[in-house]
């Protein structure tokens, strides 16, 4: 925008020269801010690209090359993965063995081998989200600020609760995969252990936005800590406590999918191995599998939460 | 309190019909609830087997493993049943070479003393007898009869095996003795050979020492520098391998950094299309936000598994399958954002005239450009956390070294190197993040302060 000779004053002219002053300011810091960005990220490509055992260019070409390992030759070996049921391309490799997988529960009726890691991997994912809720929610209490019953103490857990949501968890599951053998329970361990910290935070962020009068009201007929926090603070909360808590079952599902494919068990090592192997209609049969799993999940938490908390908890998550 | 009388319990009653007289449903939903967990948790013990695996389990190993993260242990073997007693130090042990510890004494005697923690933890011993101290107590053991014998009664620190004799002597070490050779283990606190390892030559030099080298020394090795040839020993280092785990660490700060990035940018003209409000058509929006659904519920191991074999193990692989996700995420978490926008300056916009692009440049994008930001960076957060499990999967970065530290040689303490290193990455991104995300919310703020100012 320009400034007119007729400009009356010099208040004016110096409102305006100082707004031109701050639009070009702000515009030089947009463009360095960007040309940062830019360079930051092509510097990042360059080096992931070299760092990578196959570059982006070369490969590129073969990006689709494995539909044709991943493409069965017969459509309906899909379903016989899925359900275990004998494939005439059965030659004895591992490849077509879907009949050997079946977990037989009684007589003659079996599960599917990939139905019963995916509940594997499905409860993994329940219990850590239980353990984590369990423990989670005592700790919130202490660390919010207005509800802690010691300023130091508050510190403490909530340093503790920083660590646990920062540990990498693929190093406890590692660390319990050597004491308690690899498998579901050192994933569980794993996996609940840093939804303890992730649930904590989100948890006391909650208390600390409650309404304090209740709180008030019962501290004025002399409630003791528990008394208050259970029926001051508690009722206002737990509805956001388990929509939170729901959406960490999405998470940890998808969490325990990947700490199964690094020795976890449940359906994520099979997935890996499948994939691995090139056995196409294996594969394709599990990311059917987890894939159906996981968006069911995802539908029925989000209905559920509606349901608890309506619509805000879909607003803005920052 | 005055007690209430029972008029005044029935009229509250009265009152408050909603509290006092729930449908049954209602009053027992948190006992239906409790039990329903109860029982889930009762079939999880059963189907997780979890008593077997907690027999089989071997917990003993936990204290063991966790002072192995922030510890390293010196095996010297004293053969017998050789003409002289020399002390032999395992392969690539951290003394290096010319081990000559003042813990390893040979007295005047003959004998050999062993300091495991000053003499009140030691064993002294010859061919014909050693002298195990500790806790106060001496134990004399005879080595001649062809099998090692306790004299006088064992403590409850020794185990006396039937070839062997264990003294343990909590965490500074132990003690195993047989008629043909001691086996010392002392551990130390801290960590062997972080910065030069055995076969470099500033080994064994104290740090006064190394800086006067490097400044005024001679050229240790003739052609460079005592600068670069200490950088090259330290980013070489065999031991802790910083060089690699350097460039690991940054590979994985890469691959959630690209990934975020390149994700946001698709999904943020796709949000355009798929947020109801905006949108040009309905089904486009439908068929944009399965398309969401679809990229997020393939989940980030799928894709991480695929780009592995497209593009091979890697950052390449990683970046892309974080990519793949992060459209998924992004795009549905933008859509909402934008489905949540208030409609009055879009109007504004386009009661002027402006063209569909400047309504949403000039009507939508100040509203919603702080709360993207703030979404993305908040991904970008988790994000960096993900990354490390991923690479485990193969996807290149951290992972896969801490993975392979982890499984192949139980190297504990270089697991917590790169551990702190982690959390230390972690911390600073989570600061930067806050930081950049507690301005953005203050945009916010203001500019819902000044909507609200303005009727």
């Amino acid at each position: 925008m320009t400034i007119s000779a007729t400009a009356r004053s010099d208040a004016t002219l110096q409102v305006a020269k100082s707004w031109q002053r701050q639009t070009s300011l702000r515009r030089l810091y947009t463009i360095l801010g960007i040309g940062l960005l830019l360079a930051a990220t092509l510097s990042s490509m360059w080096f992931a690209d070299e760092a990578n055992a196959g570059h982006f260019w070369d490969r590129l070409p073969h990006l689709l090359d494995f539909l044709s390992w991943l493409i069965p030759k017969d459509w309906n070996d899909v379903w016989r993965a899925l359900f275990d049921t004998a494939s005439p391309h059965d030659t004895g490799t591992q490849e077509f063995n879907f009949p050997l997988g079946r977990v037989y529960v009684w007589g003659g009726f079996y599960i599917p081998e990939y139905f019963e890691l995916m509940l594997t991997t499905l409860n993994v994912a329940l219990v850590s989200t239980f353990i984590g809720f369990v423990l989670a929610v005592p700790f919130s209490f202490i660390a919010a600020r207005n509800l802690t019953p010691h300023p130091a103490l508050r510190l403490v857990v909530k340093r503790l609760m920083e660590l646990l949501r920062a540990f990498p968890e693929i190093v406890i599951a590692g660390l319990f995969a050597a004491i308690v053998s690899t498998g579901p329970i050192a994933a569980i361990i794993a996996i609940g252990l840093h939804s303890i910290g992730a649930l904590g935070k989100l948890f006391y962020e909650i208390n600390e936005n409650i309404d304090m009068r209740p709180e008030e009201g019962l501290r004025a007929v002399g409630a003791n800590w528990f008394e208050r926090v259970r029926f001051a603070d508690l009722p206002q909360v737990l509805p956001n406590f388990m929509s939170y808590t729901l959406l960490r079952v999405e998470i940890n599902v998808r969490a325990s999918t990947i700490i199964g494919a690094v020795g976890g068990g449940g359906i994520g090592e099979e997935l890996k191995l499948s994939i691995s192997r090139g056995f196409g209609a294996k594969t394709l049969a599990l990311v059917l599998l987890l894939f159906t799993t996981i968006f069911i999940v995802d539908q029925f938490s989000a209905w559920l939460r509606r349901k608890l908390v309506g619509e805000q908890a879909f607003l803005m998550r920052a | 309190m005055a007690t209430m009388t029972s008029e005044q319990i029935l009229s509250i009653e009265e009152r408050y019909p909603q509290v006092f007289r729930r449908p049954a449903y209602k009053r027992f939903a948190p006992l239906f609830l409790f039990g329903g967990i109860l029982l889930y948790l009762v079939y999880a013990l059963w189907f997780f087997n979890l008593p077997q695996v907690m027999r089989d389990s071997h917990w003993e190993r936990l204290p063991l493993f966790l002072t192995q993260w922030i510890s390293y242990d010196l095996q010297p073997e004293f053969r017998l049943d050789q003409p002289e007693i020399t002390p032999k130090y395992p392969r690539f042990s951290a003394l290096g070479e010319n081990p000559n510890p003042d813990w390893v004494v040979k007295n005047a005697d003959g004998t050999f003393t062993i300091l495991i923690d000053g003499p009140g933890k030691s064993v002294t011993f010859d061919k014909t007898r050693a002298t195990i101290i500790a806790n106060g107590e001496t134990v004399p053991v005879a080595l001649t009869s062809g099998k090692p014998v306790i004299s006088g009664p064992a403590p409850g620190w020794i185990t006396a095996h039937d070839d062997e004799i264990v003294a343990k002597m909590g965490f500074v070490g132990e003690v195993r003795v047989t008629v043909d050779r001691v086996k010392v283990r002392k551990r130390f606190l801290g960590w062997a050979n972080f910065v030069f390892d055995t076969r470099s030559p500033f080994f064994g030099k104290s740090a006064g020492e190394v800086i006067s080298l490097i400044w005024s020394g001679p050229e240790l090795k003739p052609g460079t520098s005592n600068l670069a040839l200490a950088g090259d020993n330290i980013w070489n280092n065999a031991q802790w391998q910083h060089g690699d785990v350097w460039t690991k660490l940054l590979q994985t700060i890469v691959m959630a950094f690209l990934g975020t990035l390149l994700g946001g940018l698709v999904a943020f003209p796709l949000a355009f299309f798929a947020a109801r409000n905006i949108t040009p058509s309905g089904l486009l929006s439908q068929v944009l936000k399965r398309f969401f659904d679809f990229m997020r519920s393939v989940d980030m191991l799928i894709w991480a598994l695929f780009f592995t074999r497209a593009f091979g193990p890697g950052p390449l692989a990683g970046s892309a399958a974080i990519f793949f996700t992060e459209i998924g995420t992004l795009g549905k978490t933008y859509s909402e954002s934008l489905e949540n926008i208030d409609d009055k300056p879009r109007e504004g916009i386009k009661s002027t005239g402006a063209n569909g692009l400047l309504v949403q440049r000039y009507g939508v994008m100040p509203e919603v450009i702080p709360v993207f930001i703030s979404q993305t960076l908040y991904q970008w957060e988790s994000n960096t956390r993900g990354a490390t499990i991923i690479g485990a999967v193969g996807a290149g970065g951290i992972g896969l070294k801490l993975w392979e530290a982890m499984r192949t040689n139980s190297n504990w303490a270089n697991v917590f190197y790169m551990v702190l290193l982690i959390l230390f990455v972690v911390f600073i991104f989570d600061n930067i993040s806050n930081f950049l995300r507690r301005r953005l919310s203050r945009t916010i703020h203001d500019y819902n302060r000044i909507q609200a100012e303005q009727g």
